[in-house]
Formats: structure tokens, C-alpha cells, sequence
């Protein structure tokens, strides 16, 4: 295991150099005595797909909270979309919240709501005036695009797991995104699911034109899906490069999460 | 960075988490300061739902759909529950009555209880039981389940989503409940009154109406609001900041039973108080 505070650069991906949609300086972050991230500095580039991987309890999840705005840094610097977040008021980070989209762990879709009412609220909800053809094509083509077109009439609980982050995706896709977050994608789900979403998250950035932050724990999943990863460790970035790079790093608790 | 956190009303409820556990480490074993802490929680989070309820976007589809669950779904329960209370009353009050030969104020007995006390009190406990413990239950359960967070991130207030339509919508509907309580209760009473004797409708109903006076019907309405305002809040409250996992969904819905019902006597004490002051 590496003691290591300072991030190891592995190698670089051709993606990175790009346009910065997400930056993180020195980011902190600490409920009570427990410091969750002690200093993050990160940039995602427009169109790339990051990888963000570490143990259990090492603030990930805290960490793309803090890109949506659902956590509050204590301290550091966050550049989201070019806009300082620290210095926007409510309603500019509610209309920069809109260019976000985030795949929450459980999927949270609304269990008093059928599938075509979770992906009618949160466009009724930002577009009041939408007319209602609008809402139907754009609803259909968000169920088409994640391959759930005949379970619209249906109530999230008669789902399958893989229905339902299938689902939370479309919710979120509706929108159209410029950053998608995705918070562990794959968990809970059989390998032959997780492979499909893992596909499904490749081929929603080739249509939709997003960059992506991805938690996991699945290291196949990261394989699939990483233009770089990042490994974070004792709320610090550990490690940065590419899946082929930091599986043959010549730090064992790095390679241990790629053997 | 710090200080966007106070614009960031939405993230209110973390931060009470934050407080909480802070506290606890602090402080685990002062019941006191626990006690103070929910009263200044509960209190921040009320100044929060005025500070919300008059900001548009006003959610109106939603106050129209929780009045529809939270009111007309409580319906049959408090209609029952009144009817039997009014039965019952009637039928165990006549033999004291009987005893001082004063059996011909029944009627009027059993209304001014139940207009000025019984109506409202019960109704309002049903109220907490049924509705309070429903808000705990199912903020609680979004809350676990991240449903908060997604409508957050989808650009909804959720607290004003949530909590003020559901808290409005509980201080509107009581009120309603409790005059169908009264109804349901006086004719429980004339049931009562028939069950050991004959006394017409009009004879019944006009002796009712003769009893009560104004004073006696409009500071009963009043406290309903409160009684409505007060389960409506508290049920959210625990929902809303309920801790992490399924316990913690059971907890919201105890705790909003418990303390919506201790607030329901509270308010009850010091209505009671207010209207003797004028009536003297």
C-alpha cells in the first residue's frame, strides 16, 4: 500500500487537453471529525469519460455530491461549465444543475409515480410551458434510447434492477445533459446487466454528447468505460491514467484493484 | 465556499444531519440539549416553510392532489371514529344525568363536548395518527432512497415540493375533517339518545343548536388550523431529516405520532386558556 498524498500520473489519455467542464482545486470536505476529502484537485474534459475508483468510505460518492451541488465543499475551488460555483446564487445553480445529470446508486425514482410520470416530471418541472406533444416524443425517445420503450405504463416496483437504472438514466437523459454523474451504475446488478449498462453508458455519451464522471466499484465496468481513471485514497487522488497503465503500476494496492 | 452554503436552502437538511451528529458527539448524554436541539431544528424548519410558502413557483397541482390524499382518504376513518365517540358518550353519560334527574340535558351535554373539545381533540389525535405518521413515513422513505436528492438535482425545490404542500394541505383539510367529525357525532349522540328512549330529530337537533353559542363553535374551528399546521409539520420535519437506512423510516413515523400528538395537547392547553380569558 502507498503512503503516497501526492497523485501518481500514469500515462495520459488523448482525451485529456481538451475543454475543462469540471474543475476541482483543493476541494475539502468534513462532517464532524471525519475528513472525507482532505484535497481533491481534478479536471474532466469535455467528452471524456472518468473513472473514479477507491475503497469503500473514501469520499466518492461525497465527491460527485459536490459537483451536483448536493454537498457543500468547506473549502477549495469548484469550476463547473466555466462558472465558479461558490460565487453563483440559487437560481444560476439551479439553471447549471439542468446541464447535470446524475444516476443515483438505487436509481431514486419516484415509487408514487409510474415510468412515463418519472420521466414527465423533472421536464414539467423545468419547462412548465412545454406543450404536451413535446413531453410524449421526448419521453418516448429517452425510453427508446435505453431500451425500455414497452414498460412505460408500468410502477417502478415491477422493474428489474437493471429496468430500473435503465429508467433512472432516461429521467436523467431527458434533459440532455452536458456532465453525466454516475454513482455506482453497476452495483447490485448480475455481470450480464452490468455489461448492458456499461454499454448503455458508452453509447448515452456518443448520443447525447456528455462528458462523464463515473463511481465504481467494478473494475470491468471501468474497463469498459474509462478514458482515464482516477484512484482516490484517504480523501486524496492517489492515482491517475489510463485502465492499461495503472494496471500494470508498480504500486501493489493500486494493481490490486485491477487483479 | 462556505458561505454559499446559507443560499443553498435546498442542502438545509444535510447540514441538520451534520448539526445532529456534531451534537451528539459533543454532548451524547444531555436529554436537555438534545430537547433544545429538535426545538431549534423544528423551529428552523417551520421559518423555513413561511419563508417558502409565499415564494412562486406555487405548486397548486400538488396542495390539490396531498389535500385529495391527506383529506378525502381520512374520510371514512374520522366519520366512523366520530360516530361511534358521539354513541358512546351519550350512552354513558345518560345514567349520571339520570341519577340528578337532568336527562333532558343530554343533548346539549354531548354537544357542547364534542363541538368544543371532543370533535376536535380526537379527530385531530386520528388526524396525527394516520396522517402524521404517512408524511413521516414517506419523506423518511424518499429520503433513504434518494428520491430528495434526484428532485434536487432535477432542479425542484423539494422542500417546497414536499413539505409546504403537505403541510398546507394537512392545515386546510383538519379543520374540514372536524366539522365532518361533529356532524358524525352528534348523530352518533342521537342514535345513543334513541337507544333508551324516542326523541325526534327536531326535538334532538334543536335542543343541540339552542346550546351552543358562537363562542363556543368559532375558537374550536381555529385550533384546528393549528392542530392541522402542527401534525402536518412535525410529520415532515422527521421525515425529512430522518437518519440514514429503514430504521430511520420507522423512527420518522413513530416520532411524528408521538410529538404531533404531545403538540396537539400543548396547543389544546393554551387554546383553552385564550378562549377563557375572553369568555370571562
Amino acid at each position: 500500500m502507498t503512503t503516497d498524498t501526492r497523485a501518481i500520473e500514469i500515462g495520459h489519455d488523448n482525451k485529456q487537453g481538451g475543454l475543462a467542464v469540471v474543475e476541482m482545486e483543493h476541494v475539502k470536505k468534513s462532517f464532524g471529525n471525519n475528513h472525507v476529502l482532505r484535497d481533491i484537485n481534478l479536471v474532466v474534459h469535455k467528452g471524456e469519460s472518468l473513472v473514479i475508483l477507491g475503497q469503500s468510505g473514501t469520499g466518492k460518492s461525497v465527491l460527485i455530491k459536490c459537483i451536483v451541488g448536493l454537498v457543500d465543499p468547506d473549502d477549495g475551488k469548484l469550476v463547473i461549465l466555466g462558472q465558479d460555483v461558490s460565487e453563483l446564487k440559487s437560481k444560476e445553480l439551479i439553471e447549471l444543475r439542468k446541464k447535470i445529470g446524475f444516476l443515483f446508486q438505487s436509481g431514486a425514482l419516484y415509487d408514487s409515480m409510474t415510468v412515463r410520470e418519472n420521466l414527465e416530471f423533472p421536464l414539467r418541472r423545468q419547462i412548465r410551458s412545454t406543450p404536451k406533444e413535446t413531453i410524449d416524443s421526448l419521453v418516448k425517445e429517452a425510453m427508446r434510447n435505453v431500451g425500455l420503450a414497452e414498460s412505460i405504463d408500468m410502477t417502478p416496483s415491477e422493474l428489474s434492477g437493471g429496468m430500473r437504472k435503465r429508467l433512472g438514466l432516461a429521467r436523467t437523459l431527458i434533459l440532455k445533459p452536458e456532465i453525466m454523474l454516475y454513482d455506482e451504475p453497476t452495483t447490485g446488478l448480475d455481470p450480464i446487466t452490468s455489461k448492458e449498462i456499461s454499454s448503455l453508458i458508452l453509447e448515452v455519451q456518443k448520443i447525447y454528447d456528455t462528458s462523464s464522471v463515473i463511481i465504481t466499484h467494478d473494475i470491468d465496468c471501468a474497463r469498459r468505460t474509462a478514458n482515464r481513471i482516477i484512484v482516490l485514497k484517504d480523501g486524496i487522488c492517489a492515482a491517475e491514467g489510463s485502465y492499461a497503465d495503472l494496471a500494470k503500476s508498480e504500486d501493489a494496492w493500486i494493481r490490486s484493484f485491477f487483479e | 465556499m462556505k458561505e454559499k452554503s446559507s443560499e443553498h436552502s435546498e442542502d438545509q437538511h444535510h447540514e441538520a444531519e451534520i448539526v445532529t451528529e456534531t451534537f451528539s458527539e459533543a454532548a451524547p448524554d444531555s436529554i436537555f440539549n438534545r430537547f433544545f436541539l429538535e426545538v431549534s431544528s423544528l423551529a428552523t424548519f417551520t421559518l423555513r416553510f413561511f419563508k417558502e410558502v409565499f415564494k412562486p413557483p406555487y405548486e397548486f397541482n400538488e396542495l390539490i392532489s396531498q389535500s385529495f390524499l391527506i383529506g378525502y382518504k381520512s374520510v371514512s376513518l374520522v366519520g366512523i371514529t366520530a360516530f361511534i365517540m358521539g354513541l358512546v358518550l351519550t350512552i354513558q353519560s345518560r345514567p349520571t344525568l339520570a341519577k340528578f334527574g337532568a336527562e333532558s340535558w343530554l343533548p346539549a351535554m354531548v354537544a357542547v363536548s364534542i363541538i368544543r373539545e371532543i370533535g376536535p381533540a380526537i379527530t385531530a389525535l386520528i388526524f396525527a395518527g394516520k396522517v402524521g405518521s404517512g408524511i413521516g413515513a414517506e419523506l423518511a422513505s424518499m429520503n433513504v432512497t434518494e428520491q430528495i436528492d434526484a428532485m434536487q438535482v432535477s432542479g425542484t425545490n423539494p422542500f417546497k415540493f414536499l413539505v409546504v404542500t403537505r403541510v398546507l394541505a394537512a392545515t386546510l383539510m383538519l379543520p374540514l375533517l372536524v366539522v365532518l367529525a361533529d356532524a358524525f357525532g352528534l348523530f352518533g349522540s342521537f342514535v345513543g339518545v334513541n337507544v333508551h328512549g324516542h326523541v325526534s330529530t327536531y326535538l334532538f337537533f334543536s335542543q343541540v343548536f339552542q346550546s351552543l353559542q358562537f363562542q363556543d363553535l368559532f375558537p374550536a374551528v381555529v385550533k384546528t388550523f393549528f392542530f392541522g399546521f402542527a401534525v402536518g409539520i412535525i410529520g415532515s420535519y422527521k421525515g425529512y431529516n430522518s437518519s440514514e437506512g429503514t430504521e430511520g423510516v420507522g423512527k420518522a413515523a413513530n416520532s411524528a405520532v408521538v410529538f404531533a400528538s404531545l403538540m396537539i395537547f400543548i396547543i389544546d392547553m393554551v387554546a383553552v386558556q385564550i378562549t377563557s380569558l375572553f369568555q370571562s
